[in-house]
């Protein structure tokens, strides 16, 4: 039994720094001398005496097994052996270290981004505990929806219902808001929060205090904010004076109370919040059941299951419910009353923040390391093929260890050692290429607006970084390693290495690596078809150089009149071509929709059309054509209420209106009945008449992917807030700040809170498609150059292996023609084999991920022969310099070589 | 390591060990010569060790702390490495002694006293 001193010591001999070997051999020459003398005296010749004391490199060769630690000693040499073979042959080295690397930085790039975005879990006490409310509803269209946002009356009824049994949150979703610091007009972003929210984490400040209750009490909330680390740190510089510092905020005056620890960015990934505000400072909305506005977690106390909590939240939701099918339209059919009524609401596990990214992002991201993961098993059969053709040129020198005595297992080691260098290299270049490529990806999902993710180096990204290199190492090392060893030393040695005995492994290897290859560039393929066709989509206006400026009004709502007086200021500036008002602009997540009514016709409940407030020259600036009537006049009205009366209106129609409602006829002169929604509890919903006086082209409204529905656009109301659009002669951008300060010098209450371009919309409605398009490219074509250089490398190297028979059958006269079929007939049938089983993968998963493309279909003819002619191609190309090296061995050198 | 069976050289080790620091206790600081002939005198011929056997075991004793070797010069004036039990490796000897004692004991009547 080994003592652990003498472990030590061991090690230390190992790393040879235990007794020398001279100093040992004197030892030994002592010994033998004395062991001479006695046997003299005793008259025995000196060989007996040598033969008792045995021979000295015996001796030696025990005493350096005893002195050092063997196993890790053959391990050392194995290594050195290993460097210098790799030094020896440096352009496969490279190769292989490149495309493994390549392939491993890959995956561990996606495996950061995905703990980034899905998996890190929050800096807060017992992140486990947490879960987010939401619940399952369809539109009414009739399409699923999961939706978690809620109103703040919803948001009082939950939290009487859960009562003592767990806490009940409120994280306001994350904006940029424009903030006023010692006169600077600053962006920020700004995160509502309830009052118990810091305490339920668990999170202490680092300078000033935290928000509690008391600062979000009703009906207003005190004039307070907490900001973050970063933000702390970026703005202020870590000034240790910033608690009681103030900035401005819309019309209110923010104090600043505290920081909030470091690491805390908000609840949201993608998002980092610059500054956390009480929920009840958003004081229009706390009374108002229209508006919903956040998410709410919720913690169950200690004792009290996840389950009870939300039976007791069920409860009031059924209330909810109960109340709300009182106003609903009376003629709604009653499978979809049911259905509402029957709503369960959802908890889900918080712990890694919640955020629409997650949402957006989490099929996109999955398939994206598929695709990552198919790399990298094309990478490693790739170097494997490499090893064992190395390996049976290696035959005779195995043949030779395994004939002075090396046991298997040392040969395996031998290999395995080899190969592991190889996975070490190979990880610490994808290291570098993770460290690199991972916040590269995370810049191309942003446009305009940073995507922050928290891209920290912790011990789940190292671990599963260690674990890969043991994985790859196995993955392409094993097999080498297996048939090197199973060599048979007599036959190796004597030259009857018989070149073809890895036929099969080498073939089923290829085949392999040509299914992964064709999949991955099928599914580039599709996503690119996607991007292209979501891309050339017509949007019915025009997108270009046009500038939004978002605008709100301190004080009271202003007429439209002046709003226009405003606008025509701002069209006098030089640059400016149009401009117009919208409540907002087409694309950016924001929708008003009412049902309507055509007397005369029954009324179809799932027909809900979309309505947007524009005033005059919105259509001229939009360059959406007028087809039939006329535009906007400032004195034109929208249909609306006073209270309980209806108020009748003018309204402006698309094409698509006029195909739904009126058969294609024209629409023009025409009065429909518009739904006037009650606006405040008592009231109850009313039907307006509005009279069609123009129709116009059909444009896109909410979602780039969704066919163009009919719209109702109706002059603009008294507002305080609405959207100046704005087309300009040249580049947008840099107007902005100079038309926002001829907006307040228009009118001394009007304030731009948001600068950007209508391009900007457009382009983040294709961000995923976007992402998914790039990196399936960038993968198909990583996947085509290891495939093509796989397929090179075997059919090269079966080539000199070979050359021998080829020299034969030239002599013998056979064609050129054939020799390269001879060559090529071989990988034929993997190749074959391979690219239809991709092909059928490809197919397959084609029609799982249909939701996510647009307009193209996995069984589309261009979806399925683009990709099979890619890989022909790029298979003929890796095949031509082997066959042309066939083609030129000379028969008579190979022949005298023999 | 722990359940596998003690294999040959093992307990030729173990019992080496013993030899080797009884040997030591007894004559005091001796070379490795000296000890392999003491023993063959002692066993009456019996145990003749060779030097791939006895030398390995020193260096294993003096890597496990239970003797301490230095160079010195013999009575003839040669150069020779000394090997002397330290107290770590008195206490070892009289644990191991003790051990012995009970083992043969129990071998003893086991063997000789019936089943």
């Amino acid at each position: 039994m080994r003592t652990l001193r003498e472990c030590l010591h061991r090690l230390i001999g190992a790393l040879h720094r235990g007794r020398s070997d001279a100093d040992l051999q004197e030892e030994l020459r002592l010994h033998m001398e004395l062991a001479a003398e006695d046997a003299h005296r005793r008259g025995e010749s000196v060989r007996s005496a040598r033969l008792q004391t045995g021979g000295a490199s015996q001796a030696m060769d025990a005493l350096r097994d005893q002195r050092g630690w063997p196993w890790l000693q053959s391990l050392f040499s194995d290594g050195a052996f290993a460097w210098r073979q790799m030094n020896k042959h440096r352009a496969v080295t490279a190769a292989a270290i490149l495309s493994l690397g390549l392939a491993v930085g890959a995956t561990t790039a996606a495996f950061r981004l995905l703990d980034a975005v899905f998996w890190r879990p929050l800096p807060i006490a017992h992140p486990e505990r947490f879960y987010v409310l939401g619940w399952n509803t369809t539109t009414s269209r009739g399409e699923p929806e999961y939706r978690d946002d809620f109103t703040y009356p919803t948001f009082r009824g939950y939290r009487t219902a859960v009562g003592d049994r767990g806490e009940v949150l409120i994280l306001g979703s994350v904006s940029r808001q424009e903030i006023v610091i010692d006169a600077d007009v600053e962006r920020a972003t700004r995160q509502h929060v309830s009052g118990n929210v810091f305490s339920a984490f668990g999170l202490q400040p680092v300078l000033g205090r935290l928000l509690d209750r008391s600062d979000d009490m009703e009906p207003r909330g005190r004039d307070v904010a907490v900001i973050s680390y970063d933000f702390w740190t970026r703005r202020f510089g870590r000034d240790p004076a910033v608690v009681g510092r103030t900035f401005r905020w819309g019309r209110t005056t923010i104090e600043i109370v505290g920081v909030s620890p470091q690491g805390f960015t908000g609840t949201e990934p993608g998002r980092i919040t610059d500054f956390f505000a009480p929920a009840t400072l958003n004081t229009q909305a706390l009374n108002n059941p229209g508006w919903s506005w956040f998410r709410i977690w919720v913690r169950p106390s200690d004792g009290t299951s996840p389950e009870q909590v939300r039976q007791l939240l069920q409860s009031q939701v059924k209330r909810d419910r109960e109340e709300a099918v009182k106003f609903l339209a009376p003629d709604s059919p009653g499978p979809r009353i049911a259905a509402f009524l029957n709503e369960q609401i959802l908890l889900a596990p918080a712990g890694a923040g919640v955020s629409g990214l997650q949402r957006t992002f989490r099929r996109p991201m999955l398939i994206l390391a598929g695709l990552v993961v198919l790399v990298l098993l094309i990478a490693c059969s790739n170097v494997a093929n490499l090893l064992i053709a190395q390996a049976v040129a290696r035959g005779r020198e195995m043949a030779l260890r395994v004939s002075i005595g090396a046991a298997r297992w040392r040969l395996i080691q031998l290999v395995l050692v080899e190969s592991a260098l190889l996975a070490v290299c190979a990880s610490i270049a994808g290291a570098i290429f993770a460290w690199w490529a991972a916040p590269f990806v995370v810049s191309l999902l942003a446009f305009q607006e940073p995507v922050q993710l928290v891209l920290d180096m912790n011990w789940r990204v190292l671990g599963f970084g260690i674990l890969l290199t043991m994985a790859v190492t196995m993955l392409f090392g094993l097999i080498p390693a297996l048939r090197a060893s199973a060599v048979r030393p007599v036959g190796a040695l004597k030259g009857h290495d018989d070149p073809h005995r890895h036929r099969r492994v080498v073939r089923s290897l290829i085949g392999a690596q040509m299914a992964f290859c064709l999949f991955v560039v099928f599914i580039a393929g599709l996503f690119g078809s996607t991007l292209r066709n979501l891309a050339n989509r017509p949007l019915g206006f025009d997108a270009d150089r046009l500038l939004l400026l978002e605008i709100n009004v301190a004080g009271d709502k202003q007429s439209p009149q002046v709003w226009a007086s405003v606008g025509d200021r701002i069209r006098t500036a030089p640059g400016v071509e149009a401009t117009s008002f919208a409540g907002w602009v087409p694309l950016s997540e924001n929708r008003w929709r009412a049902p309507v009514t055509v007397p005369g016709q029954p009324q179809d409940p799932d027909n809900e059309t979309y309505f947007l407030g524009v005033s005059p020259g919105y259509f001229d600036t939009m360059r959406i054509g007028l087809v039939a009537g006329r535009d906007f006049r400032i004195d034109d009205t929208p249909p609306t209420r006073d209270g309980q009366v209806p108020v009748p209106g003018t309204g402006i129609v698309n094409e698509a209106f006029a195909r739904a409602y009126f058969d294609g006829r024209s629409p023009i002169g025409q009065h429909v009945l518009v739904r006037q929604f009650k606006r405040g509890p008592q009231e109850k919903d009313v039907d307006a008449a509005m009279e069609i006086v123009g129709m116009v082209r059909d444009s896109v409204y909410n979602d780039l992917r969704e066919p163009m529905r009919p719209t109702v656009f109706v002059p603009n109301e008294a507002t305080n807030h609405a959207a100046l659009v704005i087309r300009t002669t040249g580049d947008p951008l840099p107007l902005g700040p100079i038309l926002r300060r001829e907006v307040t010098q228009a009118h001394s209450d009007f304030r731009v809170t948001n600068i950007g371009t209508q391009d900007a919309f457009v382009q983040r409605q294709m961000l995923r498609e976007r992402l998914l398009a790039t990196l399936s490219l960038f993968f198909a074509i990583v996947a085509l150059f290891l495939a093509s250089v796989g397929l090179y490398g075997v059919l090269n190297y079966a080539v000199i292996q070979r050359r021998r028979e080829f020299g034969v059958r030239m002599a013998l006269g056979a064609r050129a023609a054939h020799v390269v079929r001879g060559v090529t007939a071989e990988m034929m049938s993997p190749v074959g084999v391979g690219t239809l089983v991709g092909l059928g993968a490809g197919l397959a998963f084609g029609s799982l991920v249909e939701r996510i493309l647009f307009e193209v279909k996995a069984t589309d003819a261009m979806s399925v022969t683009v990709p099979l002619l890619t890989l022909a191609v790029v298979a003929a190309l890796a095949a031509v310099p082997p066959a042309i090296r066939a083609v030129r061995i000379d028969p008579a050198r190979t022949l005298r070589s023999e | 390591m722990a359940n596998r069976e003690p294999s040959k050289a093992d307990v030729l080790q173990g019992t080496l060990d013993l030899m080797v620091l009884q040997t030591l206790d007894t004559m005091g600081a001796q070379h490795g010569y000296a000890i392999a002939a003491r023993l063959e005198q002692v066993s009456a011929g019996a145990l003749k060790l060779n030097m791939g056997t006895l030398y390995p075991g020193l260096m294993r004793l003096e890597q496990r702390g239970l003797v301490r070797g230095s160079w010195g010069t013999t009575e003839s004036n040669r150069k020779a490495r000394f090997y002397a039990l330290t107290a770590a490796g008195k206490r070892e000897l009289a644990k191991e002694k003790q051990a012995w004692d009970r083992m043969t004991t129990i071998m003893q009547a086991l063997l000789r006293g019936g089943a």
